[in-house]
């Protein structure tokens, strides 16, 4: 679809300036990740597919609840016993999708490019996870959620995935609740960046 | 100190102005409001509720019964205690009866909250929790101390007391600052910790600016609210000082002793000139002494112990102030204020009459154990306390200090420091070998205190002005006439008499509350009890509930990816759950009614566009999806072929309509489902549930995929050129692309899925593009200008035209599809479906059940009201009248050129052609009953 002559536009493309701004101070970095894939896959864990698919794309699923496996441009994130979401870069889910249905060799698989479904935006520097500790209930530490570890939950009143870095976390929200997400981490946000 | 005539010689620091009911004053940096009260010899703070009687400060914390504010400038907030009020210049307040007056403006400053997690949350941070907190922290573990004041150290701030050989205030600031510089480390000052719930959740309010008054900083949260998860807590919650009930209790110069001590070491202010001290203790002796040593005259100290503490006696016999043994306080008297105090021996003796501007009183300490009790323990009687103590939890929760009865500094110390090795051994950390603490001096040997509460009247009738409860005017009078009234628990004595019900929840008054209770039914008040202990442990203000969840932060607001362009032409927007929906596009000039009828006459005849995205969508994949889909939806979806679309209605197990929508076939194993806007993640739930609990054998998959498509309906008799003209690729002819089937092409240069299916009755396309496209489709499809954008309200109308129901709006839940003239959609063959049993039912087929049907008003110009009920007269009848049905959808029409509504009606199909009457203010309108489809009813208009 990347290659269509229409333009896209990204469910927070009208926060980037006053991301920008927020970001000035440096101990906090907000921006919006546009167009990632993002690949929803169902699939027996204990099934031979499973592990084709596994092969397939170069990471192993998981299965430690809440955790993160990655391999190239890849990574697989565990949502449920039998889920997981597939995040590549932009223009990566026709190939995506082709190579896990390809794996799933007639099991019953799953696969559906769910990239449009939600945006991610990048919340990082030293204050992100005090920042996100405003709206989400888990202990974002990093002795507790450190790089390799992810979470559905709820920021604010909005449901999200969270993807844990070393200074930053991902965070994965349905496109409709961006542009509140957004306004939200913006306000959240004031203490961090405005002589706070 | 002129300007202060109570304040302490050499008190030093910032002089800050406030004016207070009125009248300007001057105080001292680090005052409370009621510090700087006293320093000026403002007795009076505040009156009564009920009585309207005088009342002064008498505490020096947030167990302040009596000192209830009103703050008026900066902002206005009611409802504050002077003792919690921290000075600050251009403070301005007035004292409150007992309630005050919200803002009449919005507030406009920041409040917020935060989460945070912790192995110790430690509260209170007098010596007990310093000296754990401190053992816990250099552990490692994550700690967060919490205190309610501005600055650490608890009972120390108010006495003169020594560790490791300096003032125990400046330990606990140095102790608490080098626990602040570790790394794991959070001192919260400021912080009330409110509630303790299950699983150590517990919940604190921090007062960040609120000290600053106009100089605070406005991007800083004014106050934040702190949910905490703690692995292990430590309730180093401390005592409050409570009263005895004697005769004019209430009158300002009467203060606990305790407090008193605090004003004049802490505060550097002095509550009087001459003092009288009514103990049943030890702890006031010291009060006495402190205040004894800052210059006020101790007239005299009335103990009603027979045998107070030696080293106390010969401490008073030094400084040559008078004690009385055995000797009780019978009055504080004076006109608006204590000018002189009645001792008198107990039992017989003479009475005397000592002239005093002050009488601390000290009716023993109680345990502050309202954490404790909420977090589930259990709480035991203390006879040498005189006082409720923590017994049995469940939580990994401990009391440590005075909070649990520890009586001296250097108990409450050790105390502490253990209770934090046990919580890093409960959190997984290594114990030290050993744990310091700093060296306290020797404390006089502790004589027994005598739990007196009731200074006995002469009559039963002399009870008026023994007070209990000082806020609710609660007298030991009104505990008699509860217990007269034949109440016997301490719960219904509080809700009789309102005892304990203010803003300080009792906290001086609760157990001298009981004990008089007990004493009335001559039980004894361990046996009898206190009562329960609520969250908040002090008040706290809505503002900080709400935190940044107001405005339009309140509630997610969702939009479409078209959202911008929307705003951009003026629509006006309903909410639809939490999306926010264009309603209509008002032209200039037009009102909301104009520009309906005009987006309805542009469906009905030209090309129109609605923004459709909102609509449910979920993939169900699966070699039994079309199973799956069989028994979900009433009507057959197996036999839909790929490449087709059918429209179907899901029940509840009760038949009930519970959802509609399309199901379209990708492939053999792949279909997508739409639901209603409002149902999307219900139906998703009800996918999941039968799945995983019903029918795990299924191999089915759900996946929501609601906003990864955009979707733009494209409907009327032009919508086929329009289409063609975007997609040049796409063969739209009626034999190529047929009613209820789907097909792919590029439209407008962008990859889309073409449904044709119509929700108005006309030749309609719903195009579904990626949500990153959502914006270029439909500006695509408004760019010729010739296709009119219409909203919700005109898909209302044009969908009631044809009879289509809304689900939520014609159906509530008690609905079936028969019942809407949709016995078609329910299958005949079909083995099974959700549903399917309930129409079996008596009830499902009873004649006289509410049908779906259309009205008209016989005056084609009026409107009825949605709700609207329907009667079968004329003229109402006596009440009850019998209803026969309401309408669910009103509506004017262009098409039809009038009014018209759909109602549900008993027996419906039944009356079509019969007159009924929809009763509208004091009118009966008369409305013909028709066939719910209204216009086109033969279907000739889909095909185009």
């Amino acid at each position: 679809m990347a290659d269509s002559a229409a333009e896209r536009r990204s469910p927070a493309a009208a926060y980037a300036a006053r991301f920008e701004a927020a970001s000035a101070g440096g101990g906090l970095r907000l921006a919006e990740i546009p167009f990632l894939t993002q690949v929803d896959l169902r699939v027996d864990p204990k099934s031979p597919a499973a592990e084709r698919i596994g092969t397939a794309i170069g990471v192993p699923l998981p299965v430690e609840p809440g955790t993160v496996a990655s391999g190239g441009d890849l990574e697989v994130l565990w949502l449920g016993p039998d889920e997981w979401l597939v995040l590549g870069p932009d223009g990566a889910a026709p190939d995506l999708v082709a190579r896990i249905a390809e794996a799933a060799g007639g099991e019953h698989v799953s696969v559906v490019d769910v990239s449009a479904q939600r945006t991610t935006l990048a919340v990082a520097g030293e204050r992100a996870r005090d920042v996100l500790a405003h709206g989400c209930a888990l202990d974002l530490h990093p002795r507790v959620f450190g790089p390799g570890r992810c979470a559905q939950t709820m920021l604010a009143r909005a449901n999200v995935i969270l993807v844990a870095g070393e200074d930053d976390v991902r965070v994965l929200v349905r496109s409709s609740f961006a542009g509140y997400l957004a306004e939200w981490l913006l306000d959240a946000s004031v203490e961090y960046v405005a002589g706070g | 100190m002129s300007g202060q005539p109570y304040r302490r010689e050499g008190a030093t620091g910032k002089t800050l102005r406030f004016r207070f009911d009125g009248r300007d004053y001057e105080g001292l940096e680090g005052d409370t409001l009621a510090s700087a009260l006293l320093a000026n010899g403002v007795r009076a703070v505040a009156s009564s509720i009920k009585l309207g009687r005088p009342r002064g400060v008498y505490a020096a914390g947030c167990e302040e019964p009596n000192a209830l504010v009103q703050i008026e400038e900066p902002f206005p907030e009611p409802m504050l205690t002077a003792t919690t009020v921290e000075l600050y210049d251009g403070l301005v307040a007035t004292g409150l009866p007992g309630q005050g007056r919200l803002a009449d403006r919005p507030d406009p400053a920041r409040y917020d909250a935060v989460h945070a997690h912790c192995d110790v949350l430690v509260v209170g941070a007098g010596p007990a929790g310093i000296a754990a907190a401190g053992v816990a922290a250099r552990a490692g573990a994550r700690v967060i101390l919490a205190d309610e004041r501005p600055a650490p150290g608890g009972s120390l701030l108010g006495t003169t007391e020594t560790l490791d050989g300096r003032p125990g205030h400046e330990w606990a600031a140095a102790e608490v600052a080098a626990l602040e510089a570790l790394p794991e480390v959070r001192v919260l000052r400021r912080t009330s910790v409110i509630g303790h719930y299950d699983d150590n959740y517990v919940i604190a309010v921090e007062r960040r600016t609120n000290h600053l008054g106009a100089a605070a900083p406005a991007h800083v949260a004014r106050e934040r609210v702190w949910r905490i998860r703690a692995k292990r807590v430590v309730l180093a919650t401390g005592g409050h000082e409570r009263f005895v009930a004697f005769a004019g209790n209430d009158l300002p110069g009467v203060m606990l002793a305790g407090a008193a001590r605090t004003y004049v070491n802490h505060y550097r202010v002095l509550p009087g000139r001459r003092a009288v001290v009514f103990t049943t203790n030890d702890s006031a002796y010291a009060a006495a002494l402190d205040l004894a040593d800052a210059g006020v005259e101790i007239a005299a100290i009335a103990d009603v112990r027979q045998a107070p503490g030696e080293t106390w006696a010969a401490r008073c016999a030094e400084r040559g102030i008078e004690l009385l043994t055995g000797h009780v306080v019978t009055a504080a008297l004076g006109e608006g204020e204590v000018s002189s105090v009645r001792v008198a021996p107990r039992g017989d003796g003479q009475a005397r009459e000592i002239p005093a501007d002050l009488l601390l009183v000290s009716g023993g300490w109680t345990p502050v154990v309202h954490l404790f009790s909420q977090a589930g323990g259990t709480l035991r009687y203390d006879e040498g306390l005189g006082a409720f103590v923590p017994g049995e939890i469940r939580q990994a929760v401990e009391a440590a200090g005075f909070a649990r009865g520890v009586t001296t500094l250097r108990g409450c110390l050790e105390d502490g420091a253990q209770a934090g090795r046990r919580a890093l051994a409960a959190a997984g950390f290594a114990v030290p070998s050993e744990t310091s603490v700093p060296a306290a001096e020797e404390e006089p040997a502790a004589a027994p205190a005598e739990h007196l509460w009731l200074v006995e009247a002469p009559g039963d009738d002399d009870y008026g002005a023994h007070f209990v409860d000082l806020q609710r005017d609660v007298t030991v009078a009104d505990v008699l006439r509860a217990v007269g009234a034949g109440l016997s628990s301490v719960e219904h004595v509080k809700r009789y008499t309102t005892a304990g019900t203010a803003h300080d929840q009792g906290k001086t008054s609760g157990l001298l509350t009981s004990a008089v209770v007990a004493h009335a039914l001559g039980v004894d008040v361990g046996e009898l009890g206190t009562t329960t202990f609520r969250a908040p442990y002090t008040p706290v203000s809505f503002a900080a509930l709400a935190g940044r969840d107001r405005g339009h932060l309140h509630d997610p607001i969702r939009v479409t990816a078209m959202h911008e362009w929307h705003v951009a032409h003026g629509a006006r927007f309903e909410n639809v759950g939490q999306w926010k929906r264009p309603w209509y596009y008002p032209r200039p000039g037009e009102d909301m009614e104009a520009a309906v009828l005009r987006e309805c006459r542009a469906a009905r005849e030209d090309v129109a566009a609605m923004d459709a995205s909102t609509l449910g969508k979920i993939d169900v994949v699966g070699p039994d999806a079309a199973v799956f889909l069989d028994r979900l939806y009433t009507n057959m979806m197996s036999t839909l072929k790929v490449g087709s679309i059918r429209y179907g209605v899901m029940c509840r197990a009760d038949g009930m309509v519970f959802d509609d929508g399309t199901v379209i076939r990708l492939a053999d194993d792949r279909f997508l489902v739409t639901t209603t806007t409002g149902n999307a993640a219900a139906v998703l739930d009800w996918m999941e549930e039968w799945l995983q609990t019903e029918w795990p054998d299924l191999r089915v998959s759900c996946t929501s995929v609601t906003e990864q498509w955009a979707t733009v309906a494209l409907v009327g008799p032009r919508s086929r050129e329009v289409l063609a003209r975007l997609a040049p690729g796409l063969a739209v002819d009626n034999d190529s692309f047929p009613f209820m089937t789907w097909r792919e092409a590029e439209v407008a240069g962008i990859p889309a899925r073409i449904c044709r299916i119509s929700f108005s009755g006309e030749l309609a396309y719903e195009i579904n593009v990626s949500s990153w496209y959502g914006l270029a489709l439909w500006e695509a499809v408004m760019a010729s200008g010739e296709v009119t954008p219409y909203g919700t309200e005109t898909m209302h109308v044009l969908r009631a035209e044809k009879g289509y129901p809304i689900v939520g709006q014609d159906t509530d839940g008690t609905v079936t599809p028969q019942d809407l003239g949709m016995e078609w959609i329910v299958s005949k063959k079909k083995a099974d479906f959700i549903g399917k049993r309930s129409f079996a039912r008596a009830d499902t087929s009873r004649p006289d059940r509410k049908q779906l049907v259309g009205l008209l008003p016989e005056d084609p110009g009026v409107l009825l009201p949605e709700g609207a009920h329907l009667v079968e007269t004329s003229s109402l009848p006596e009440p009850p009248v019998p209803t026969l049905g309401f309408v669910t959808s009103s509506y004017r029409s262009a098409a039809l050129g009038r009014t018209f509504a759909l109602a549900l009606v008993s027996r419906g199909r039944e009356r079509i052609g019969e007159r009924l009457y929809a009763p509208v203010g004091a009118e009966l309108v008369p409305v013909t009953v028709t066939s719910h489809v209204l216009y086109d009813p033969e279907g000739a208009r889909r095909d185009g």
